[in-house]
């Protein structure tokens, strides 16, 4: 009994020393992610990782990834975060600088992204945020990207959407004032659609504040101006009330949102009311189609659950690594000369077809993509309708 | 002209909310000579007891247990909620204002202050910051009068408001209570002498006023849906304004100027850019203050004057 113990173990140990021996001369390439696995939004630090190791289990199946005719094995570095930006940054130096990882996809919320970003810039190594949609999370940072479009970005593309969808020509904006991501995109859309239309062809820019409930009188003027259709990029709880208000006054045009909109409490609070409007957004479960539609499969089924967009936007963000490894060319086991190489091919991705759209990054790091347009169906689910781009 | 209907009839809805919370304001005021501060966060409580009874009894219904018209649920759920509220009135004022009642007028005003921020958080604990979502106990339908859109909420939220003031002024003025109250608020120092229990009449003011925010935060919550723990604060704020306006202490002003502060937000919406709505609105009615101090019915200032 004691020898077979001792048995086991010496093999194990053998195990241990030849494994890494085997891989002598491809040192693995190490991603990091910087999740929030616990905290206050712990089911995206699951999503995060889910969709990651999906990604990994992809590349290993095919013994690795193949740059520049040779395989490479793949590790990730996983590391929690806890929704912290000071954690974030602890995490990303730590990464960097202890693991020497490549690259880091991560943190995912703004408030980790951009600490943490400042920390990727310095080191020189690159970054990907799937989700975080600050513009000062790229600003004037070479080695940071993201996945995701920014906020401004949803004005011009909803004014497009309109314009070819309804051809429309006379628009209504009702936003809050007092709260900057309805106020910015506001102002955003109000451009874009009087670059299309001309000026004054915003009929009505209508505000409130936030915690008013009562828009009869902004509702009235709305109406009152002729619109076709109203913008509103709010969120849910004034979704619901605004597009009832407007119902109740006789406005039967279409109510047109943003991403805010997202929500399941949306339906739940509007009801009926607000079936057959539209919004933009980065991704649709519903509906999907091609990659995406596999993508969605496959993680429903081995986790239970439709994947949301911080898990879509994480395997567009590793998708996007393995491309810049492969655009690479050449992995030299320098660790300075390597991410400078990730650095460059990155900056360089065109037309990547990933599975929330199609992506070609700016000189800041942004993506120039395609956004969804969802459609809230007659049972109140979230239909992908149109993919729209600026 | 069409334009300009809608928009009435968009204010009376919205003072009408303003006036029946202003009712409370200004009938304690009557009383005890303090503001309750804590009444905008009652007629918060009131909307979600409202909620709670209204769910309750649909569940009830849905069960199968007894089938029962939505508008019979309505009424009940105004009911319940009247009483349920007007005891949370009474308990604040046991709690909060009695032990308080000789200490100076500043105490009081702090003590409703605090008792406000208890409602909100205590919601809070209780039903997590979400936002809860109103039962539309009645379909909406829509009528259209050549262009103006009226639907049968906003019909029965002023109907409701102007039978509960109309019913509230019949009471301060027939009854014996009535009496007692109108003798109390002209010298709360002489009537005890009379017999007259000056626990019982402010326990009832409380009663009665919580029990009308009640009504006014079930019809908020049919004509918008959703409800979130502080929802009374700024509500209150400007129902207190409008029961300085109406003059402090005037059943009579408190509703009219709960109106009036209605029409006045809307057609300042209505006229100039939304921005600057309550800039402008809440600045004419500082101009009207300036002129007016007491508020369209308010008494002088007097001896009896505390605050």
């Amino acid at each position: 009994m004691r020898k077979g113990m001792i048995f086991v173990v010496v093999c194990m140990a053998m195990g241990l020393i030849s494994t890494p021996s085997a891989w002598s001369k491809t040192k693995p390439i190490k991603i990091g992610i910087n999740a929030p696995i616990t905290g206050d939004i712990p089911k995206v630090g699951e999503g995060t990782k889910f969709a990651a190791q999906m990604w990994l289990e992809d590349v290993m199946a095919d013994g690795g990834l193949t740059i520049g005719g040779k395989k490479y094995p793949v590790e990730l570095v996983i590391e929690d975060n806890e929704a912290k930006a000071e954690s974030a940054v602890k995490v990303a130096t730590k990464m960097i600088t202890e693991d020497e990882i490549l690259v880091m996809v991560g943190p995912q919320a703004s408030k980790q992204a951009v600490p943490a970003g400042e920390v990727a810039n310095n080191y020189k190594t690159p970054m990907i945020s799937p989700w975080s949609t600050n513009p000062d999370t790229t600003k004037e940072r070479p080695y940071v990207f993201r996945a995701c479009f920014l906020d401004p970005f949803q004005g011009p593309v909803i004014a497009n959407f309109i314009k070819e969808e309804f051809n429309f020509k006379k628009a209504a904006v009702l936003y809050d004032v007092a709260s900057d991501y309805p106020k910015g995109l506001a102002e955003f859309f109000k451009k874009a659609w009087e670059d299309l239309n001309g000026p004054g062809s915003v009929v009505a820019f209508e505000s409130f504040t936030t915690k008013d409930t009562d828009f009869s009188s902004q509702l009235t003027k709305i109406k009152q101006s002729g619109a076709e259709f109203i913008f509103t990029p709010q969120y849910y709880n004034e979704v619901a009330l605004i597009v009832q208000q407007a119902h109740e006054l006789g406005f039967k045009a279409p109510i047109v949102g943003s991403d805010s909109w997202g929500s399941a409490e949306t339906v739940k609070l509007c009801g009926k009311d607000c079936y057959g409007l539209f919004f933009s957004t980065h991704y649709a479960a519903a509906g999907a189609k091609g990659e995406t539609k596999k993508f969605i499969d496959r993680y429903k089924e081995k986790h239970g659950y439709v994947p949301d967009d911080v898990a879509a936007l994480t395997w567009d963000a590793m998708r996007l690594v393995e491309t810049a490894l492969v655009n690479c060319g050449k992995i030299t086991g320098k660790i300075e000369k390597d991410r400078q190489c990730l650095r460059d091919a990155l900056a360089k991705v065109k037309d990547f077809n990933g599975i929330t759209g199609k992506m070609t990054f700016t000189e800041e790091g942004d993506p120039i993509k395609c956004a969804v347009v969802v459609r809230i169906s007659e049972k109140g689910e979230f239909e992908f309708y149109k993919s729209v781009c600026p | 002209m069409v334009f300009f209907f809608q928009n009435m009839i968009n204010a009376l809805q919205w003072g009408s909310f303003y006036a029946l919370i202003a009712l409370g304001y200004s009938m304690v005021y009557s009383i005890l000579m303090l503001f309750n501060f804590a009444h905008g966060d009652i007629f918060m409580v009131g909307a979600y007891i409202g909620f709670g009874v209204s769910t309750g009894i649909l569940a009830l219904t849905a069960g199968g247990a007894i089938a029962l018209p939505n508008w019979l649920i309505l009424v009940l759920t105004i009911l319940f909620s009247m009483v349920l509220t007007s005891f949370v009135g009474m308990l604040v004022e046991r709690i909060g204002y009695r032990p308080l009642r000789d200490a100076p007028r500043a105490s009081a005003a702090i003590t409703g202050l605090m008792i406000g921020i208890i409602l909100e958080t205590g919601n809070l604990a209780l039903l997590g910051a979400r936002r809860v979502s109103f039962p539309s106990l009645i379909q909406t339908a829509t009528y259209n009068f050549g262009g103006v859109y009226v639907t049968n909420k906003k019909i029965m939220i002023v109907v409701v408001s102007l039978v509960l003031m109309l019913a509230l002024d019949q009471f301060i003025r027939r009854t014996k209570w009535g009496m007692a109250i109108r003798a109390m608020a002209f010298d709360y120092l002489a009537v005890p002498l009379m017999g007259v229990s000056i626990n019982t009449i402010a326990r009832m003011t409380f009663a009665i006023g919580s029990a009308l925010a009640a009504v006014a935060g079930i019809l908020f919550g049919t004509a918008y849906p959703v409800l979130d723990p502080y929802m009374g604060v700024l509500f209150g704020w400007k129902a207190f304004v409008a029961a300085i306006l109406g003059g402090r202490g005037s059943i009579m002003g408190a509703c009219l100027a709960g109106f009036l502060l209605g029409f006045i937000e809307i057609f300042v919406a209505m006229i100039f850019p939304s921005t600057l709505r309550d800039l402008i609105a809440y600045s004419i009615i500082m101009l009207i203050l300036t002129f007016r101090p007491h508020g369209f019915f308010g008494e002088p200032y007097s001896a009896r004057l505390r605050l």
